[in-house]
């Protein structure tokens, strides 16, 4: 059989890794660091990528992290950061020692494997990317520890500067060492609200109060008492009203009372001064990287939510790719203790290693972990939303880069900018979208924007998911994962571009399939418009 | 689930040829029921360019009259704008630009030949690598999500219904009739059946016995932050199609495809690849003014072609009540006027707008069934699943 060539397919253009590297590590936090180290003592050579410093324009985006324009001007300075990223992370120079070939300020923006319709990459790939410029690395075997970002919820001024996420005041604090903030109020009462108070504290950032909506603090009671013998009030069984402050900035906020029905007690609100928001609800684990490359997900409420199917191993269901540390599924013993991170980066990086020696590497059982031990986080989370609806109402945008209120999202509204009306829009609804079918949140992301935005929805994935299964009267891990897509991080053309473009792929660029007679008029029989290429001028041909 | 009850037309496929299609038929009153695997529109139908200027075609000119009034025919928004910007960055390009205007000029439409002043002056983000470039009086394009979104609905308000997650698993059939669809949830009579399929629609061909050369292949896109509204959206060159919605995000694909198999009803997978830095570059050349603009998202679709790149749009011979429609990859722009033509294929047995004849099942008579292969239409050679990933 002769098999001809489709020069305008991607046969014979096969994107360039820029170089290989056996075993890849995504993440310097604990457990990608403990990977690293122990993957390269296991003999492997190794990349530690790892995206912090993150520059400003980034962090102004809430990316990676909900940092809430809490930046000191600082950040800008990417020298000084770059030291302090460093200085915060000893375990980098022991990597470093061990011979990880260590690589900060870079961000991985995708991930890229060959599968049913995906057959002409040279191998598996990544897509990493600096300030400057993008480029792909080829690897045998990827261990993901990218760790967890924050869990938002939204309340009317959270728009304001100074509403941000705990792990993202985390890292400003520790990380950064540029944390604008004097005083603050924390909202949720676990170890991850006590512990960001704690660190506050130690920073010298003033604590105007720590909020809960349950009836007791959630977290270790030695922590609060701690707290409440420095002074912090902890105000259980209260929700926030509302963000308060001039130009855009956060001055002060107001909480209020719930009942047991999670409804505001007349007259029982409270301003309290500060300039920082911080949500320390909870915790989601960041398992984009580990979608794109196909490793099943599953819901396990307690992890934070959608987590990678491991085996003992740290294995996923990707044979070559491995995972640890708070990406893997995040518990308040995880918060307390890094050293559960390590032991699991050690497992996932020697694993990863030893699987080099066999070819392909050899796949375990999975286990579904199912109902992991520990409190379930989305009935939590969805106390805390369903008492912020009440104090705050419906007209509170739910997701901030394209402003779609909560409103808008359950009655699937098309975008305000489009200006539209008529009856047969206002008589459509979500409940008239469940009548065809369960609530899809891609679908009504498409329909109302929200999560569109160039935050890529990292403020309002959970809320939105937690809104609908509200509205739709069904559990939250009923609705499928929303999709994620690459790039993972919202990188400018000019950064993404190839500078490394095979001359193959500019030679033949068409801008659809390239069939001479796909757009010929019909009128004219046999007329052939083809679309010119780098190589071959503009044709016009009666074949 | 509702008890199975059938349709006079029942349509196989929610994409958006079968739901304008159903539309149609839904709003001249018949009782028409479209049977979609996944959910309405989710397959290249709601992911594409958006682009609605296809003078060339035999729905040309329905598809320019009809696509002004859907929002008000449909009563949902599908954000359709008029005009297309063509813009050049060679001599050849320029060419192929006149060449499309000259084509709409033959059909009777307006366009006028821009120089860089004049273009920099309708499309400010447009560079001084840009030599020339079109102004189309004609054409536009629309949001491929809402408007499929709207076809639905418009269907359902004029009494016609659609079951997703419903998966067609054979045809019953008798006396050289199909008489009933079966599916996942129940077998469902019909006196027409439409199947209007894409990918899939070879799938459908080869249960009936007849055969469809069709070739499944993946593309990608990819979209950009906002940026302010330009005067028009519609515009495109340097090898990609697409446009700057009205959100004033930028969204274009283009470039090569990767041609695949679509073993069963499954919706294929269709992730994107490293080409996105590729549609990255082709995009900030052609619109040197946005290079700084964060691409935010990118997506991928699966579409099918015929050899010659056109559609086939046709009703059967045998069985005489099966009506065929696949657009050959270029099928959301033409939606309105297709559906148009579908039912009036069913209700009155011809198009009544448009000549249809080249459209025809019959000039792939002589087409060996190894066509593929010889014009290399075909997936590669399939990798060692270790080497690669979890897809």
């Amino acid at each position: 059989m002769i098999r001809g060539i489709d020069p305008r397919s991607v046969a014979d253009k096969p994107p360039r890794a820029e170089r290989h590297v056996p075993v890849v590590v995504v993440g310097a936090g604990a457990a990608g660091v403990a990977a690293a180290i122990a993957a390269a003592r296991s003999g492997a050579q190794v990349l530690l990528v790892d995206e912090n410093p993150v520059d400003n324009d980034m962090m102004a985006m809430d990316v990676p992290l909900y940092f809430g324009q809490r930046m000191q001007p600082s950040v800008r300075n990417r020298a000084l950061m770059m030291e302090r990223v460093v200085e915060a992370n000893p375990a980098l120079a022991e990597a470093h020692e061990a011979g990880v070939d260590v690589q900060l300020g870079t961000y991985v923006w995708g991930a890229f494997v060959n599968g049913p319709t995906v057959r002409e990459l040279p191998g598996p790939l990544l897509g990493l990317a600096d300030d400057r410029r993008s480029w792909l690395v080829g690897y045998d075997r990827l261990v993901v520890a990218a760790g967890a970002r924050d869990v938002a919820m939204g309340f009317p001024g959270w728009e304001r500067a100074g509403a941000m996420g705990a792990s993202g005041a985390c890292s400003l604090l520790t990380r950064y060492r540029a944390l604008a903030a004097d005083r603050m109020v924390i909202v949720g009462s676990g170890s991850l609200g006590l512990g960001t108070a704690a660190l506050a504290l130690q920073h010298r950032v003033e604590i105007g109060g720590v909020v809960e909506v349950g009836d007791v603090v959630r977290g270790e009671p030695a922590v609060a008492a701690a707290l409440t013998a420095r002074g912090v009030p902890i105000y259980t069984s209260h929700t926030i009203r509302e963000a308060r402050g001039k130009v855009g900035e956060v001055e002060s906020v107001v909480i209020v009372q719930v009942d047991g029905e999670l409804k505001p007690v007349a007259g029982s609100e409270r301003e309290i001064r500060c300039d920082t928001i911080c949500l320390a609800l909870g915790l989601a684990p960041n398992v984009e990287l580990l979608s794109l490359v196909g490793a099943r997900l599953e819901f396990v409420s307690p992890l934070g939510g959608w987590v990678p199917q491991l085996n003992e191993l740290m294995q996923t269901t990707v044979s070559t790719v491995f995972a640890a540390g708070d990406c893997t599924g995040i518990h308040d013993g995880m918060l307390a203790d890094p050293e559960i991170a390590r032991t699991q980066g050690r497992a996932a990086g020697i694993a990863a290693a030893e699987s080099l020696r066999s070819e392909p590497p050899i796949p375990l059982p999975h286990r579904g972990r199912g109902q992991a031990e520990g409190a379930n986080l989305h009935a939590y989370w969805q106390t805390w939303l369903r008492s912020l609806v009440h104090a705050g109402g419906l007209e509170v945008n739910i997701c901030q880069c394209e402003e779609v209120t909560r409103r808008e999202l359950i009655e699937v509204k098309p975008p305000r900018y489009l200006k539209w009306e008529s009856p047969q829009m206002a008589a459509r609804s979500l409940d008239t979208m469940l009548r065809d079918g369960p609530v899809n949140q891609d679908q009504i992301k498409r329909l109302t924007r929200a999560g569109m935005g160039p935050c890529q929805s990292r403020r309002c994935r959970e809320q939105v998911s937690l809104l609908l299964a509200e509205a739709a009267g069904t559990s939250v891990d009923k609705i499928p994962l929303p999709s994620f897509r690459p790039p993972l991080r919202p990188l400018p053309l000019n950064v993404l571009w190839p500078v490394d473009e095979p001359p193959a792929m500019r030679e033949h660029w068409v801008s659809w399939f390239g069939i001479p007679t796909q757009f010929s008029p019909h009128w004219e029989a046999g007329m052939a418009v083809a679309e010119p290429t780098a190589q071959a001028p503009f044709i016009l041909s009666d074949e | 689930m509702e008890k199975p009850k059938g349709a006079a037309v029942v349509i196989i496929g929610g994409g958006v040829t079968g739901l304008s299609a159903g539309w149609w038929l839904a709003r001249s009153g018949v009782d028409v029921l479209v049977l979609e695997k996944g959910i309405v529109g989710w397959e290249a139908s709601g992911r594409n360019g958006g682009g609605a200027t296809h003078v060339y075609s035999p729905f040309g000119l329905e598809e320019q009259r009809l696509w002004p009034q859907m929002d008000e025919l449909l009563g949902y928004p599908t954000e359709h704008q008029p005009y297309r910007i063509g813009i050049a960055l060679s001599d050849a390009q320029l060419a192929l630009a006149k060449r499309w205007a000259e084509i709409g000029e033959t059909r009777g439409f307006r366009w006028e030949l821009l120089d860089r002043q004049q273009l920099k002056e309708l499309v400010p983000i447009a560079g001084d690598n840009a030599i020339g470039g079109t102004y189309l009086h004609f054409g536009g394009h629309a949001n491929p999500q809402r408007t499929v979104q709207a076809y639905a609905w418009a269907l359902q308000d004029h009494g016609g219904r659609i079951l997703q997650h419903t998966t067609v698993t054979g045809l019953t059939g008798r006396s050289g009739r199909v008489t009933a669809v079966e599916t996942t949830h129940g077998s469902f009579g019909a006196d027409t059946v439409i199947v209007a399929a894409g990918p899939q629609t070879g799938l459908f061909a080869d249960m009936l016995g007849f055969s469809l050369p069709l070739a499944p292949a993946r593309v990608e896109m990819i979209a950009t932050e906002p940026l302010p509204l330009m005067r028009h959206g519609g515009v495109a060159g340097n090898g990609l199609y697409g446009r700057q919605t009205l959100r004033g995000n930028l969204v274009y694909g283009g470039g090569p495809h990767e041609w695949i198999n679509v073993p069963d009803m499954a919706a294929p997978d269709h992730p994107n690849t490293p080409l996105v830095r590729n549609l990255a570059r082709r995009l900030a050349e052609l619109l040197p003014g946005a290079a700084h603009l964060r691409v935010i998202r990118s997506w991928g679709g699966v579409v099918e072609n015929t050899p010659d790149g056109l559609p086939v749009i046709d009703r059967l011979a045998s069985p005489d009540n099966v009506v065929v429609a696949t657009m050959s990859s270029v099928g959301f722009g033409l939606s309105p006027a297709v559906g148009k033509a579908l039912s009036e294929l069913v209700v009155h047995g011809r198009c009544l707008f448009a000549d249809l004849s080249a459209l025809a099942l019959s000039r792939f008579a002589d087409t060996p069934p190894d066509w593929r292969e010889l014009v290399g239409w075909i997936p590669a050679a399939p990798l060692e699943a270790a080497a690669g990933g979890g897809r």
